[in-house]
């Protein structure tokens, strides 16, 4: 045989065997959506079968509120209370309310397994790739038909190989790596393939690094983005979750219809630039540029080693830039504040709180004010994102981010010794 | 099912935060929606909409999965979007709601804005200032079935019966 991982993982779920190019109708592991999405949802179902929506598979979905966290205003409180009182109607199972953390981040920690197929009401959805899922993101309408059926159609994507070869330098994280990514392919040429990634090593690249890259494969348009499950899969959800999961892996002999190796090594710090995410610079191009407010965290880089080096980097010191920071869950707050990371970056004048995609979508908790600067660990700078059309955001990894949140400026860490 | 209209054309990588921004995304009302299509770059946009087609670049929707995106588009009066290509859950999402796409590349360098357009969904044909006919990407398969459905809600009630 000589099936990628894609085509492995979707032969199961559509129960018979499949190309790329061919339109499928497959049965879906895990169906998700949050606050901002899950109202849309919700009107379609009940549009679709009026007052009495039958739920194909209550275990299967998997409810988190997220966007309006805590709600902002009278509109938002009643968008999650109508969620809410869904989740009641119908006895969900899987439903986390205000306080536990973003979607993408609760599916890692609790649902989802290598070789599933993901489907939620958000983008970025991708990042269960990381776990060798196949994960997608797609409309209300959509997610709600799966709600309904248990199932959906996809067309099968080209699979594509990134090798990861040698080891990152310090500070150097999966937030480069994507952006490399970018940089090399731009945002538009994966549109109708499945990135296959592949590390040479399980522990040069760990969860955390995986996560990330997974986030933005979104942002390279790939129709799906996962990272082939290893040694470093099976340690993730042994600890999150107790067990060993089994894995799904493609023949050795499996047919990509290209491939491409990343030399870690040589990957530097890099930035996306306004206003587009593959318009990626070295940070020695963009070197001293002023900064307003950084932001730290989002579903892209809200985890424990993102905090790690943003602690690291803050350490005794105050910022110049007004700083946000936001881990993903309340399970990646509480490890960061046992570690004391929390500490650190409250002590260095950050704002910190948990469990929101807070200024990342522009809708409240930090928004961007006309022609400021700002420089952010999450994954869109598409203009107006985060608030105002007229500020200027700079897509960074957590060392860039941290490094311009205490000097006011983009520069690398090493500047601050 | 054939489409006809003007065109307003737009470039490569139009994201859907650009499309409708996130502070309008607690609604789901299509006539508020149309107001604020394109409001980043040009908040006017909806008054010249109506009965246009758009011709863009390539991945036209990319970004989120917000529904709104089409919703909004459709609402403000366009009667389909010709692209080099579209990001996935755009493309699905315009079809869901029976808003014609089609995939045609080149299409940027062949069209002038104003011009007419006529559009067969079923066969891709598009013949522009009705003289000049080049063949685009025709709708088929699942898509095509909900598009003529008029939308997945349509595609979902015919399915259960209700
Ligand atoms: S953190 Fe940002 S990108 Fe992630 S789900 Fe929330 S709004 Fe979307």
């Amino acid at each position: 045989m000589n099936k990628s991982l894609t085509e492995k993982i979707l032969e199961r779920a559509a129960g018979k065997a499949v190309s790329p190019g061919d339109v499928i109708e497959i049965d879906v592991d895990i169906v998700a959506f949050h606050d901002l999405t899950g109202y849309h949802v919700i009107e379609v179902l009940e549009k679709a079968t009026g007052s009495n929506t039958k739920i194909h598979s209550i275990d299967s979905l998997v409810v988190a509120f997220d966007h309006l966290v805590p709600p902002p205003d009278v509109r938002s409180a009643e968008i999650q209370q109508s969620i809410r009182s869904f989740a009641r109607r119908n006895a969900l199972r899987n439903f986390h309310d205000v306080g536990y953390g973003i979607l993408h981040q609760v599916l890692l920690e609790r649902y989802v397994l290598p070789g599933q197929v993901v489907m939620a009401a958000d983008s970025h959805t991708t990042t269960s790739g990381a776990l060798g899922a196949f994960a997608q993101g797609l409309g209300a309408s959509d997610i709600a038909a799966i709600v309904l059926t248990g199932k959906t159609w996809v067309i099968v994507p080209h699979p594509f190989k990134i090798k990861l070869v040698g080891s990152l330098r310090k500070w150097i994280t999966g937030k480069e790596v994507a952006l490399e990514i970018l940089r090399v392919f731009k945002a538009d040429y994966f549109n109708g393939m499945s990135i296959e990634v592949f590390t040479e090593d399980p522990k040069t690249f760990p969860m955390d690094f995986r996560v990330t890259v997974a986030n933005m494969g979104i942002e390279m348009n790939a129709d799906a983005l996962m990272f082939i499950p290893d040694a470093e899969t099976i340690d993730y959800v042994k600890n999150e979750r107790g067990f060993e999961p089994k894995l799904i892996v493609p023949d050795s002999n499996a047919r990509y219809v290209d491939e491409y190796t990343i030399e870690l090594d040589k990957v530097e710090f890099l930035v996306s630039a306004p206003h587009s995410v593959d318009n990626v610079k070295s940070v020695r191009d963009v070197w001293g540029t002023e900064v307003d407010y950084v932001f730290i965290g989002s579903c892209t880089n809200g985890r424990v080693s993102d905090f790690e080096i943003a602690a690291k980097i803050m350490k005794g010191k105050k910022v110049k830039a007004r700083c946000i920071a936001i881990p993903a869950s309340w399970n990646v707050f509480k490890r960061c504040m046992e570690l004391g990371y929390i500490q650190t970056l409250v002590e260095a004048g950050c704002i910190v709180t948990y469990g929101t995609c807070g200024p990342c979508i522009g809708g409240h908790f930090g928004i961007a004010a006309p022609n400021e600067t700002v420089v952010s660990t999450s994954n869109r700078n598409f203009i107006g994102r985060m608030g105002s059309p007229q500020a200027k955001i700079y897509l960074a990894g957590p060392a860039i981010a941290a490094t311009a949140a205490v000097t006011g400026r983009i520069v690398e860490p090493g500047e601050l010794a | 099912m054939i489409v006809e209209g003007r065109v307003i054309k737009l470039g490569d990588k139009i994201d859907t935060d650009v499309i409708i921004p996130a502070k309008h995304l607690k609604s789901t009302d299509p006539e508020y929606l149309a107001q604020h299509v394109f409001e980043p770059i040009d908040p006017e946009f909806y008054k010249k909409a109506k009965g246009a087609i758009i011709i863009a670049g390539k991945v036209f929707g990319m970004g989120s999965s917000r529904e709104q995106a089409a919703i909004a588009i459709k609402a403000a009066g366009v009667r389909a979007i010709v692209a080099e290509s579209f990001a996935r859950i755009f493309y699905r999402n315009a079809i869901n709601n029976g808003l014609p796409v089609i995939i045609c590349p080149g299409i940027s360098k062949e069209v002038n804005e104003g011009a007419w357009l006529k559009i067969d969904i079923e066969s891709g044909e598009v013949t522009i200032n009705n003289t000049k006919k080049i063949m685009c990407k025709p709708v088929t398969g699942m898509a095509l079935k909900i598009l003529e459905a008029g939308g997945l809600l349509e595609y979902l009630k015919n399915l259960r019966g209700v």
